[in-house]
């Protein structure tokens, strides 16, 4: 990846699905799969997906107004919220019941919406944290420094070089608390990437993020699929979706409303209805382009 | 009741211990000579034990031991009940007997009801473990001695149970409210229970026995007044500067060892005894009696909860109140002055903790420098229990945390009587952290 | 006043053994909250189990002396496994009640007279540690800690530190379990596991995120810091008799302050903090009756002596509002976090 300023220029990916476009469709090759996956909380259903298929090495949105139950449907499938019935798998493996570490190991890599930078670890310890398999994380192996020294210097090489990346390399020693809002966003994305992870689960990566930050975060994003990864994506900015979006999944009420290419979606009526009820004629990037309008609460 | 009252005391003594033991700590730093008079080498191992005639000591009393090998050795019981006699053998049997020619007219060796391997008259025979010491207890009564009828044991106790739970109650529902509004675990909870019984014995010295229900008076708007000097001179400034949660209890655990050591500097290390604390009982039907303070302190607790339910439900600042117990963000946003809500959540929570330590210093009775430490888990189990910030569940909880407390002591020994209540708070906390009335989404 | 007398008794808490248990117990903390962000308020109970479990091993299962304070050390493992297993995955200060409530259920078990034969109820244990201690006992007798002494008898040292081979022997044993101690959790804390705990510390959804299997670091950490409770409270046993009334909850309130003294998330704060604690303490608890002997003070020596104890929860409050970081720490190695 280059580190010019120059915007990557998105390169779609094409013919992900199989058979008409309709909600929960078929993927030539998916990654993630959720059959009927349903969350209650008391009285309130906030999520009931029949089914929904995530295509690999392509970047999906997922959008759908606030309460649609997008952020519970990622903490459910990354093991971090149990639902009630349902059965989902990553790669094919069953992911029912397997905890939100074991998920991780998998390769399945979320980051959160509201940033869990590590305030008082250093930048290049949050780093050093993502990375995997490390002997030194053995209680009695991490008293033995030679036994691990060697894995430390290689991930502290990876981890400057992905730091270098996203901008960060000159905050390398710098507490984490101390990194702007932003910056957070970024050190919490490059973390998640020392995992080396297969699919990539950002939840709402560019709210709270300085404009001037947003060119660059979308680029990483788009290099994330260069490199053979595949992301999935909550986001309200419409601009971004229709930007770098290779596949978009609406859900509204907890189910998944529709489905399609990012323009193709934005046209369906069930779409427009779920965001904006009677306000049919306003257009749907600036009703939920956060630059135009004020941002709404955030979701729970 | 004698054995309870006698175990407590018993407490208040090991508790005397304990700060003695802090102090040798402190001075001596090292080895402190553990019993300098009839335990000696020679004589290692030990049988004590205590003489006690409804819960007082009675020195003088000739206890003599004798053991195989022609072992003999008589002692006095101390100034405190105790004796303590050295023997030569560990894994023995030696015979232990009270002189009764040398107890005070009219009383005899009796037994006890509530023990079950109470000592059999005056003659008894103790057995030296591995432990090389053995523990037995004299209680001596009015003439013969007599046993109570199960039905009315559990009667007792369950009376006995309501009175400790409605006064916990009081204490339980002032720290609920005020972790539902500010989020404190408020460690001090107790020396505001603590704070009642002080000042109702500072004022009744000042202004005479008589003046009780003066005293009385007097100590709850001063207990009402500390809660208002708490949240004025410490947690109020501690809110603005947006102190973090736990930061707050360990606040609230500083000023608690604070508070306690100052009560023990002014009132000292002893117990100290309420006027009519000594009031007498009145039989109810078989065995089952109760003193008349025990009457109006019941009274008096039903109806300041029942005023305090009436408060919390139906005046505009008891609502307040838990509207912010509920949502303290859409409170505030909703135009209620939290920060005058919380202020009147300190005061009125001071001034049931601090009747509730009132009737504590009867329940035990006496008043003693840490005598609300000793019931600060009890609080916390009755709180948790009813569901952390939920007032009402606050008084459900304490009623059964109450009734558990001293019914339990039918069937354990009587000084684990507590650990029923701490298990119960261990398993709610990890079984329904929300507590019987809290709604499951207030945890998390 | 004897202002010489009273700093030479204070100097010598430097190297007492009160103060090298607190120390261990102050370590211990550190793993627990310093580092790992755990709320434990039942550090007397670990104590507790340490000591009781060494006396116990020797009196009531005829052990030696070493392997009875594996006794000790192992009942704290268990009892840390008990604890952590439901109680790891409560909120903060849920865990905190629930300590604190499991070191006083021990603390009743070993007070009551049930067990009277085993615990030996309100008098305690003595006499574990052999001859040479303060009770001799058969079982124990030779073989004992004191007997493993390897210093002749006499005195040693200068004042304040002009001691018998015993206390020395006792400040010797103290002074290596500390010294290995804290090497081994500077160690901890600088290697990728410190790293993890430290994150969990600040976050635990974030490090769950990460694949890393946090109830299983939360639990190491829970045990490794109550083995070193287990060491604080053997380290009291070796110098004096064990009785439940030490163990109360004011104890681990005492190291709390020790601990927040010197700065709970570094290694040597423990040390530092229970020093000075001591030494203050020891220094006020002189000074304070000597002045009110001399009339400089408004109250007899038994209150003067009580001040201090005032003092300690007052320093408490203090040393949280206003300097959470501890006297020696960084300000930015810890605000509390959560």
């Amino acid at each position: 990846m280059s580190s010019s300023d120059k915007p990557t220029t998105p390169v779609k990916s094409t013919g992900l699905h199989v058979g008409e476009i309709k909600p929960g469709v078929a993927k030539k090759d998916p990654i993630l799969i959720a059959d009927g996956v349903r969350r209650q909380f008391g009285g309130l259903t906030a999520v009931d997906v029949a089914h929904v298929e995530i295509p690999r090495n392509a970047i999906t949105a997922l959008i759908g107004p606030n309460g649609a139950g997008k952020t519970t449907f990622f903490n459910l499938l990354t093991g971090f919220d149990i639902p009630n019935e349902g059965t989902w798998s990553f790669n094919g493996k069953s992911l029912a019941g397997v905890p939100a570490f074991k998920v991780a190991r998998m390769g399945l890599i979320r980051t959160f919406q509201l940033t869990k930078a590590l305030g008082l670890l250093t930048v290049m310890d949050n780093m050093k944290l993502g990375s995997t398999q490390q002997t030194g994380e053995k209680l009695w192996a991490s008293v033995f420094h030679f036994l691990w020294k060697k894995k430390d210097v290689e991930i502290e090489t990876q981890a400057l070089d992905l730091l270098t990346r996203f901008k960060l390399d000159a905050k390398k020693d710098d507490y984490a608390a101390s990194l702007s809002g932003g910056q957070r966003k970024l050190l919490e994305m490059a973390r998640a990437l020392m995992t080396k992870p297969e699919l990539v689960m950002l939840d709402e990566p560019m709210a709270g993020v300085n404009p001037a930050l947003t060119q660059s975060l979308l680029d990483h994003i788009l290099n994330l699929k260069k490199e053979g990864m595949t992301v999935l994506f909550v986001e309200h900015d419409m601009h971004m979706v229709r930007h770098i979006a290779d596949w978009v999944i609406v859900m509204a009420e907890g189910k998944v409303v529709a489905e399609g290419d990012p323009y193709e979606v934005m046209k369906n009526p069930a779409v427009i209805d779920a965001y904006l009820g009677s306000h049919q004629d306003v257009d749907l990037g600036t009703v939920t382009g956060r630059i135009t309008l004020p941002k709404q609460g955030k979701e729970k | 009741m004698e054995l309870v009252a006698t175990t407590r005391r018993t407490m208040g003594r090991l508790f005397a211990a304990v700060g003695a033991v802090v102090l040798a700590f402190g001075v001596l730093g090292l080895a402190t000579p553990a019993h300098a008079d009839i335990v000696n080498p020679e004589m290692p191992f030990k049988v004590s034990g205590n003489v006690q005639n409804n819960g007082e000591p009675v020195a003088g009393v000739t206890i003599t031991v004798t053991g195989g090998g022609g072992f003999t050795a008589t002692v006095p019981s101390g100034e405190d009940g105790k004796f303590v006699v050295g023997v030569p053998e560990k894994n023995a049997d030696y015979t232990v007997t009270l002189d009764e020619t040398t107890l005070p007219d009219g009383i005899a060796v009796v037994d006890n009801p509530n023990t079950p391997d109470f000592v059999e008259g005056n003659v008894q025979t103790a057995s030296v473990g591995p432990g090389g010491r053995v523990a037995m207890n004299f209680f001596i009564g009015q003439g013969e001695r007599h046993t109570v009828a199960w039905i009315d044991q559990v009667v007792q106790r369950l009376i006995s149970g309501v009175n400790f739970g409605l006064m916990l109650a009081l204490a339980s529902v002032g720290l609920s409210l005020i972790y539902g509004t500010t989020g404190i675990s408020n460690f001090a909870h107790a020396e505001m229970v603590t704070f009642g019984a002080v000042a109702t014995f500072g004022l009744v010295h000042v202004f005479g026995d008589a003046a009780l229900p003066l005293a009385i008076g007097l100590a709850i708007a001063l207990s009402a007044g500390l809660g208002w000097a708490l949240d004025a001179g410490l947690w109020r400034p501690l809110r603005k500067r947006n102190t973090g949660l736990v930061q707050l209890m360990i606040v609230s655990i500083g000023l608690s060892l604070a508070i306690r050591y100052l009560y023990q500097f002014f009132i000292g290390g002893g117990t100290e005894q309420l006027p009519g604390a000594d009031s007498e009982k009145i039989q109810l039907f078989g065995e089952v009696s109760l003193s008349i303070v025990d009457m109006v302190s019941m009274g008096l607790s039903i109806l300041l909860i029942v005023a305090f339910a009436w408060w919390l439900t139906y005046t505009k600042v008891g609502k307040a109140t838990r509207a912010i117990s509920d949502n303290p963000s859409l409170a505030s946003a909703s135009g209620i002055d939290v920060d005058g809500v919380i202020r009147i959540v300190w005061i009125v929570g001071s001034l049931l903790a601090g009747f509730s330590g009132i009737l504590w210093a009867y329940f035990r009775p006496g008043i003693r420098w840490d005598m609300g430490g000793q019931i600060l888990l009890l609080i916390f189990a009755a709180t948790t229990l009813g569901g952390l910030g939920t007032a009402y569940g606050a008084l459900i909880g304490s009623l059964v945390v109450g009734i558990l407390v001293e019914g339990s002591s039918l069937f354990i020994p009587s000084d684990l009587k507590y650990v029923g209540a701490l298990v119960v708070l261990i398993g709610i906390l990890l079984f329904r952290p929300q507590g019987i009335l809290g709604r499951k989404e207030r945890v998390g | 006043m004897d202002v010489l007398g009273i700093l030479s008794s204070t100097a010598s808490f430097i190297l007492d053994p009160t103060t090298m248990a607190y120390a261990l117990a102050g370590l211990g903390l550190a793993v627990h909250f310093g580092f790992a962000g755990l709320l434990n308020m039942g550090m007397a109970g670990f104590m507790a189990l340490g000591a009781y479990g060494y006396a116990i091993g020797i009196l009531t299962f005829g052990l030696p002396w070493y392997l009875a304070a594996f006794v000790g050390i192992g009942a704290s493992i268990v009892f840390a496994l008990i604890l952590g297993i439901p109680t790891l995955r409560l909120r903060g200060d849920y865990l905190a009640i629930v300590t604190i409530a499991a070191a006083e259920i021990i603390r009743l078990f070993l007070l009551t007279s049930a067990f009277v034969d085993v615990t030996g109820s309100a008098d305690g244990l003595s006499g574990f540690n052999g001859p040479g201690g303060t009770v001799t006992n058969p079982i124990a007798g030779a073989g004992g800690f004191n007997d493993s002494n390897p210093i002749p008898d006499g005195e040693y040292g200068f004042p304040p530190f002009l001691d018998d081979e015993r206390t020395w022997y006792l400040r010797i044993v103290g002074g290596i379990i500390l010294a290995v101690g804290v090497y081994f959790v500077w160690r901890l804390v600088n290697s990728p596991w410190g790293r993890v705990i430290k994150g969990i510390r600040e976050d635990e959804e974030a490090v769950r995120s990460l694949g890393k299997n946090v109830f299983a670091y939360k639990m190491q950490a829970l045990i490794i810091g109550g083995v070193f409770g287990a060491l604080g409270g053997l380290m009291l046993a070796f110098s004096t008799n064990v009785n439940s009334g030490v163990y109360v909850t004011s104890l681990t309130f005492f190291l709390w302050t020790a601990l927040l003294l010197g700065g709970a998330a570094t290694v040597f704060g423990p040390l530092v903090g229970s020093a000075i604690f001591w030494v203050l303490q020891a220094f006020l608890g002189l000074l304070f009756p000597a002045l009110a002997k001399a009339g400089l003070l408004p109250f007899d020596s038994i209150q003067a002596a009580q001040i201090r104890f005032i003092l300690i929860g007052v320093a408490l409050v203090l040393l949280v509002v206003f300097r959470p970081q501890g006297i020696f720490g960084n300000k930015k190695e810890l605000t509390f976090v959560k």
